[in-house]
């Protein structure tokens, strides 16, 4: 991979103005995005594609519970739990949601120390980061199990559209499986991060490219994208 | 460093980006099979895409025998006639003209055009290799299972894709399906590379409006792809849900054999509106490598430089972003609002306006150059009628009314075919002859080369042309026998058979095509490094075939555009991109 930080691209006295400039800017040689490496380029083009398989499941669900002629289940009463004799609507979703958002923090956190090369804090947050998505994929393994035991199936449910169980298995077990992706990268970052490989460039095992700390960032950028996904599958699939 | 302007110093300044670590392959395994260097991919991209293209081929006899001569050949059955129609479609628009574009055309071209060492990511590169194989044998597999291969059209319609009336309804379109997801997959992990290459990868002094228009068209063409094909991995996904788990997402109530089925309450128009979502910008994502190497192939050939290079560009871009807007126009007879027949084929019609840019360029090239009738050459000349033919049908098409009574009729077939088989195939073709010199060192055969391009043009012509007439008789497509109806003539039944016969003469040329391909590489002529006398870079590397890496010691310095021919006052009659202006006289040269 080619060198990461290019801080000096150097701000020439003759820059065109306006919308000129800008087209000159991105048109102009070697590189459309400067201070941009390839790997982070590519996992944004990466998510910009993901965007559109997320989008595709979304608009797909939305269009069947929309065109559905039976009633669709009311989520509220669908994910609602006991707890301690109470009646609490949406809750586990909700702990979910704060959960994954959690996460982002850490996340987030982690990169920063990364970029100041503090090995132990930014595996630290790393694998808090891949705990709290374990956990987020555990309460949604139990989310499953109990839909599943009150009768909940992919081509049917007692309570009314059967595209419900339908919908909610396929979106939320991609999104799940996306999670789990993430926990795994997290991982196997953290394991380099902590063993030091990005201080001495060492070259990964698979692509013998040199690692550097924008690997954290890069695993970032997929770990807040994905927490990203999941706002919207709670507003339009829980909340709707 | 945009406003550092080249054109006017002698010196560039300092790589902006250190040079890259390449791979360096160890042994035989990692170089030759395993190779993660974009040259060796592409080939292998290309070989794999030709064998199951040659399947391809096959099929399409079998259906012209059937078509021309019913019920001579008692072992095409009406069952095996869609499958193969189904399969035609699937291997050639996907398996074939994609990933030759991208996967061949693509690996090998942009790290040599733009003057990068290789791909940003070559591991990934090759992985992408590995799972279309993987995808192309799945989908292969299909001709060996139970029921054979699905029958339902390439379009995969529910809910007749999956039921029981359909052949390969046990394991034909579950294979289908996972193929086509294994396709989306592998040609992401390439697609990401592609278009990070030509973004970020680039060698000093090239500008983006310095690219030969071959990367503008690849490059545009890989974008859409990456956000086009979501839409068919949703659908698969969906469908393929459909059939193994009995989700209804596309299954209405429907009665089967007098009992009802397990479905109720999907849409079908939802997979179509899927299925086109993808299915529209995938007709330009093999139009648009075809554009931009067209546009190569008459600039050198013609020795002129290209005209209007701004506007090919816009206009690649403007096609591209258009295309995502017009997908329901295939949609104008499945029952959806009349209100979106009327948007959606203004918006198709709104395409015209760039693409018409682009054939006037292109005619405006060729205008008074110094054309050389190469084969390249003439299968570019075949490239513009062809797709002028299929583009005007397409006005037809487009709108609603003229539509409505000319849609499932052969019509529609040979618009298509003439549109997005044939041109785009004259484009493979003439690249392939362009740069078989660069890729192996030799060129092919000449006498060859002619027979094989005046046969394939005359013949494709010869069984498309006639179409059209039978699809205005209201000829239907996709019937396996027409047999005996008031309003087709006995002589559609004579036209027929003519066109079987040509389809036959065009495929045996490609046989003759595969051998010269394989001749020419033991017994063809030398070619050295720049037979036609190119000015885009992929012809100035120091090696030829191009050596691992590309450039040896020094990436070179572009200095000009791609199109730098006949230039008043230069030595030769083409200026490389990489030579210096200083060698130049001051005027003539493009910036």
């Amino acid at each position: 991979m080619a060198e990461t930080a290019l801080t000096n691209v150097g701000a020439s006295p003759a820059r065109l103005p306006g919308l000129r400039g800008i087209v000159a800017d991105w048109s102009s040689d070697q590189r459309a995005f400067k201070n941009v490496s390839w790997g982070k380029a590519m996992m944004w083009i990466f998510l910009l594609s993901d965007t559109f398989i997320f989008s595709c499941f979304l608009l797909s669900y939305m269009t069947a519970r929309m065109s559905t002629t039976v009633p669709w289940p009311n989520p509220s009463e669908v994910f609602a739990l006991n707890i301690g004799g109470q009646h609490i609507p949406l809750i586990l979703i909700a702990i979910m949601t704060f959960i994954l958002i959690s996460s982002s923090g850490t996340m987030a956190m982690a990169v920063n120390f990364g970029y100041r090369r503090d090995r132990i804090r930014t595996a630290a947050l790393m694998l808090a980061t891949a705990a709290f998505g374990a956990t987020f994929v555990g309460m949604q393994a139990f989310e499953w199990t109990k839909l599943i035991m009150e009768g909940v199936r992919p081509w049917g449910n007692p309570w009314g559209a059967a595209q419900f169980g339908a919908s909610f298995f396929m979106i939320t077990g991609f999104h799940g499986t996306h999670v789990t992706i993430g926990v795994i990268f997290l991982i196997a970052i953290a394991r380099k991060v902590l063993r030091g490989d990005f201080d001495v460039e060492r070259r990964g095992f698979f692509t013998s490219r040199k690692g550097y700390y924008e690997i954290v960032e890069i695993t970032g950028l997929y770990w807040h994208f994905v927490d990203l996904v999941w706002v919207f599958i709670f507003a339009l699939f829980y909340l709707w | 460093m945009v406003d550092v302007p080249f054109d006017t110093i002698a010196g560039i300044p300092a790589a902006e980006a250190p040079d890259v670590e390449l791979y360096h392959p160890k042994s035989w395994w990692t170089r030759y099979v395993f190779s993660q260097d974009a040259k060796v991919i592409a080939i292998q991209y290309s070989i794999t895409a030709m064998s199951i293209g040659m399947v391809a081929l096959v099929l399409s006899w079998l259906m012209r025998l059937q078509l021309g001569f019913p019920g001579t050949f008692s072992f095409i059955d009406a069952n095996q006639y869609l499958q193969f129609i189904t399969m035609h479609g699937m291997i050639m628009v996907i398996y074939l003209l994609t990933a030759l574009f991208l996967g061949g055309f693509g690996n090998y071209l942009i790290p040599l055009m733009v003057g990068a060492r290789d791909m940003v990511f070559p591991y990934v590169n090759m992985l992408s290799y590995w799972v279309y194989l993987l995808a192309v044998l799945v989908l292969a597999s299909t001709f060996f299972v139970p029921g054979g291969p699905t029958g339902a059209g390439w379009t995969l319609y529910p809910p007749q894709a999956i039921l029981s009336g359909t052949p390969g309804q046990d394991w034909g379109i579950i294979l289908m399906l996972a193929s086509l997801i294994l396709f989306i997959i592998g040609f992401t992990m390439g697609g990401l590379n592609y278009v990070v290459t030509v973004l970020q990868a680039r060698t000093r002094g090239m500008t983006l409006m310095r690219l030969p228009l071959t990367v503008w068209g690849i490059f545009t063409a890989t974008v859409m792809a990456l956000l086009a094909f979501p839409a068919l991995l949703v659908a698969s996904v969906m469908l393929l849900l459909d059939r193994l788990l009995g989700t209804s997402f596309f299954m209405p109530t429907l009665v089967e054999m007098g009992e009802l089925t397990k479905y109720g309450g999907g849409s079908p128009i939802l997979f179509q509106h899927l299925f086109w979502f993808f299915g529209h910008p995938e007709v330009y994502i093999v139009a648009l490598p075809a554009f931009g190497i067209i546009s190569d192939l008459i600039s050198t050939h013609a020795r002129k430089n290209i005209f209007g290079y701004r506007m090919m560009v816009w206009a690649i871009v403007a096609i591209g972003a258009l295309s995502f807007v017009v997908w329901a126009h295939h949609m104008y007879v499945s029952g959806m609002n009349p209100y979106f027949g009327f948007f959606f084929a203004t918006t198709t019609l709104i395409i015209a306006i760039p693409t018409a840019i682009k054939v006037y360029n292109w005619v405006l090239t060729l205008w008074r150059g110094d054309i050389h009738l190469t084969i390249p050459m003439l299968f570019a000349l075949a490239f513009i009628i062809t797709f002028v033919n299929g583009g005007l049908t397409g006005l037809f098409l487009g709108n609603v009314v003229v539509d409505v009574p000319l849609s499932d009729t052969m019509f529609v077939v040979a618009h298509f075919h003439m549109v997005m088989g044939i041109a785009p195939i004259m484009a493979v073709f003439g690249g392939i002859y362009h740069w078989y010199p660069k890729v192996t060192g030799r060129m092919l055969n000449e006498a060859l080369g002619r027979f094989h391009f005046w046969v394939t043009f005359l013949g494709a012509y010869a069984v498309f042309f006639p179409m059209h007439y039978l699809g205005l008789l209201g000829v239907p497509r996709r019937y396996h026998d027409i047999g005996e109806t008031a309003f087709i003539p006995a002589s559609a039944h004579d036209l027929n058979a003519f066109m079987s016969v040509a389809a036959l003469i065009v495929g045996f040329a490609q046989l003759v095509f595969i051998f010269n391909l394989i001749w020419s590489l033991f017994k063809g002529k030398e070619a050295g490094g720049n037979p036609w006398g190119a000015a885009s870079l992929e012809w100035q590397t120091p090696e030829t075939p191009p050596g691992h890496g590309n450039w040896g010691k020094e990436l070179p310095i572009v200095y000009r555009w791609a199109y730098d021919y006949s230039v008043p006052g230069a030595g030769r009659d083409f200026v490389p991109q990489n030579e210096p202006p200083a060698r130049l006289s001051a005027q003539g040269a493009h910036p």
